[in-house]
């Protein structure tokens, strides 16, 4: 365009034009903000979904905050959080650090990893649910001992069993951001380091690890606020149960919206997830501290 | 100058354009859905399905009356027993629902009424006295609402019996029990034997529900449900209600349930499973998991190695041995919300295509019994005559029939129900707990 070269620079300095905006802005809108305030507004009715929409004041608030499912369902998500955490974070660090070397080995390996991440929520967890099954699974069938247990039905063993089963089919994504972190590690301090003496630990500990500060805080975001959206996954392999004992807040409120039609107390359910959402969004970005324009690489 | 000024609004104006064709291509995206009930064309009918015994039965009838009738045809389509429940609600609440609407009757056909959801077909049975005569009568009746008839019966009597392995039973010597006494005296004899006394899906929760029910009909008769079902203040507080939970608790602690039964799914069919395997000896279960034995263990059905029999009684129960538990039927209702070309068709199907002869022979020879009257003949001379005359009988003798409890409240009860009888299995609450928490549900 010859007309461009000659626009004058404030012009030019705006950058390209907030109408490039408009598309994405119209997704969110309609896909984000409306939904949103339509849920803030139907956790003041009463809705069995059929029927019309009666305004209901505090009432399903009154229900949900007082219903000790609510609480349970509460805990049972911080639970998951926690775990998922401890177990995926070191898991998808070390394995992005080993997969981002050269060699052909870990090339091939990395590509193994990675395969879970081809599968949906739903195919994982009807497998999983096949291979534990306690009568007819991988225990019983191979008869290994240790390997006979009742792991969907055991109200101790199934959170973690849940846990497992999450970082199987999460931790090959996340290690696929540490890898593309790590690669972006300039070589001349792996070198420099090596001159000054110091070893594979100390190289790691001091260069590696603050070198990822960013993606760490990317991919811990995702794995903490993710955990609040697991729903699928869990949905088939237990459906919530045994019991209440991996009903956790998603599911408690499908279950609660679809299951026994009280539309209002699962959209009061949904405000408490999106605020909770929000919250530990927020906090971990303050976390990464509020500089977070400067630069991580060297002599910048 | 002029030049620039006019490229920018040019460029601005295609900007803004081209942001209103997209979002109006992603409406466009949101109304077309695949199976809303205005995008098949005003005249076609849409009909909703379940997956399993009686899908290819379905599939025949409505496929023989498109050929016949192309210009009233019907759409149909098929999912799975959880998926539907909550899909066809979730469709009807939005006005999108199918033309035929398949359902249970009780609580939440109920709720389709009031909310004016559905058509009342009470003139539609009066002006075709034929489609009434069909039907056994008591399976009709589930249908009405406050004296008028809102769906009508599609397929088989389903009521729930107690299935077992004869071959098992042999082998530990036992017979097939007649009362309560009688089956807590077989758990430690099939412990013994390393086979699982009964089978259970208890993550399916409904399974779970068929033992109260059972229960509660033997040991306080049908009264006992019926003033539950009419919201009757504290109607759970009845002591045959918390005797019915204790022996279940009872059963749960001499091991009656196979291991890891909460983590079993019926819907996969795993309960079923055990007892052809001889990994269980009994299961409670729906008349319609004959249908699923019969396709997925032929020879274990055909050699005559499943027994099926009431469920026991309980010393000193007031209910009639002879009632039973189940679901009478599932129905058709006709949508509200429908066109009036789509209704046409769906009334005109209902009172020529359904129960054929081709149909009513399709489902006598999946291993079910059609809800019409004057079958005997054609029961007796089918290969599963045993459990088909067995089945018919029963339905046809019951003093009471009671629809499954799940069904026959509204969803709001039915759903805090079976979480917290699931509870009860699980020996994580008493009694006492379930009574006074399902009280507190009552008219909710």
């Amino acid at each position: 365009m010859a007309a461009n070269s000659s626009v004058p620079r404030a012009v030019r300095d705006a950058g390209p034009s907030g109408w490039l905006a408009v598309p994405a802005l119209v997704f969110f809108l309609v896909f984000a903000v409306v939904p949103l305030a339509g849920v803030v507004f139907l956790s003041f009715t009463s809705w069995d979904g059929l029927r019309e929409i009666r305004l209901d004041g505090l009432g399903s608030w009154a229900t949900v905050l007082t219903d000790p499912v609510t609480g349970n369902a509460l805990l049972v998500t911080a639970k998951i959080m926690f775990f998922s955490f401890m177990v995926q974070a070191p898991v998808s660090l070390l394995l992005g650090v080993f997969t981002a070397g050269g060699q052909k080995y870990r090339a091939a390996l990395a590509v193994l990893y990675f395969l879970p991440l081809l599968l949906s929520s739903a195919a994982v967890a009807i497998a999983f649910k096949a291979l534990l099954d306690p009568n007819f699974g991988l225990g019983p069938g191979l008869q290994v001992p240790i390997l006979i247990q009742d792991w969907l039905g055991n109200s101790d063993l199934v959170l973690f069993v849940v846990v497992f089963v999450i970082a199987w089919q999460f931790v090959p994504f996340h290690t696929l951001i540490y890898q593309g972190g790590v690669r972006q590690i300039p070589t001349s301090l792996y070198e420099a380091a090596e001159i000054d003496g110091a070893g594979r630990v100390r190289q790691f500990l001091n260069i590696t690890l603050p070198q990822l500060k960013y993606t760490i805080i990317t991919s811990s975001t995702l794995m903490v606020v993710g955990s609040l959206a697991y729903f699928d996954l869990i949905f088939v392999l237990t459906g919530g149960g045994p019991g209440y004992s991996t009903r956790l807040l998603p599911l408690h409120m499908y279950l609660t919206g679809f299951k026994a039609n009280d539309m209002g107390a699962a959209s009061a359910l949904g405000v408490i997830l999106i605020v909770i959402g929000l919250g530990l969004a927020l906090l971990l970005q303050r976390l990464g501290g509020k500089n977070r324009n400067a630069s991580q690489l060297e002599g910048a | 100058m002029k030049d620039q000024m006019k490229t920018r609004k040019l460029r601005t104006a295609v900007m803004a354009i081209s942001a209103a064709a997209l979002s109006v291509s992603l409406a466009a995206c949101g109304s077309s859905g695949p199976a809303g009930s205005t995008s098949a064309g005003s005249g076609t009918a849409t009909m909703w399905g379940l997956t399993g015994g009686n899908q290819p039965v379905l599939q025949k009838s409505v496929a023989a009356w498109n050929s016949a009738h192309a210009d009233q045809s019907i759409k149909l389509d098929f999912f799975a027993n959880d998926a539907y429940k909550t899909k066809v609600r979730t469709a009807v609440g939005a006005g999108e629902g199918p033309t035929f609407i398949y359902g249970w009757g009780g609580g939440v056909l109920k709720s389709y009424v009031d909310a004016g959801q559905v058509e009342d077909l009470s003139a539609f049975i009066k002006d075709n006295p034929e489609v009434k005569d069909r039907y056994l009568p008591s399976v009709l009746k589930n249908g009405e609402i406050d004296g008028k008839t809102y769906a009508l019966p599609n397929n088989n009597v389903q009521p729930v019996v107690l299935y077992y392995n004869k071959e098992v039973f042999d082998k530990v010597g036992a017979e097939a029990p007649k009362t309560w006494d009688d089956m807590i005296a077989l758990v430690p004899k099939f412990k013994e034997a390393g086979i699982a006394p009964f089978s259970l899906g208890g993550q399916s929760k409904w399974p779970d529900l068929m033992w109260l029910e059972y229960l509660v009909e033997r040991i306080g008769g049908p009264e006992v449900f019926a003033n539950i079902a009419a919201n009757k203040p504290n109607a759970w507080s009845d002591p045959a209600v918390s005797q019915a939970l204790t022996k279940i608790q009872e059963l749960v602690d001499a091991g009656g349930f196979v291991n890891g039964f909460s983590s079993i799914a019926a819907d996969s069919n795993a309960d079923q499973a055990l007892l052809y395997t001889g990994k269980a000896a009994m299961v409670l279960q729906g008349g319609w998991i004959y249908q699923g034995m019969k396709k997925d263990a032929a020879d274990f059905v055909s050699s005559g190695k499943l027994g099926f029999t009431t469920f026991p009684t309980v010393a000193g129960g007031k209910g009639d041995p002879a009632n039973v538990v189940g679901n009478p039927s599932n129905f058709w209702s006709i949508s509200a919300m429908a066109t009036d070309e789509q209704k046409k068709a769906a009334l005109n199907y209902v009172k020529d295509g359904m129960f054929t002869d081709t149909d009513t022979d399709a489902l006598i020879s999946s291993g079910a019994v059609p809800v019409v009257n004057g079958i005997e003949n054609k029961l007796a001379a089918s290969p599963d005559k045993d459990f088909l005359t067995f089945v018919y009988g029963l339905a046809k003798e019951a003093p009471s029939f009671t629809l499954s409890w799940d069904q026959a409240l509204s969803p709001a009860q039915g759903d805090a129900m079976l979480s917290n009888l699931d509870q009860i299995f699980l020996k994580k609450i008493t009694p006492e707990q379930f009574v006074s928490t399902m009280n507190a549900t009552i008219g909710k």
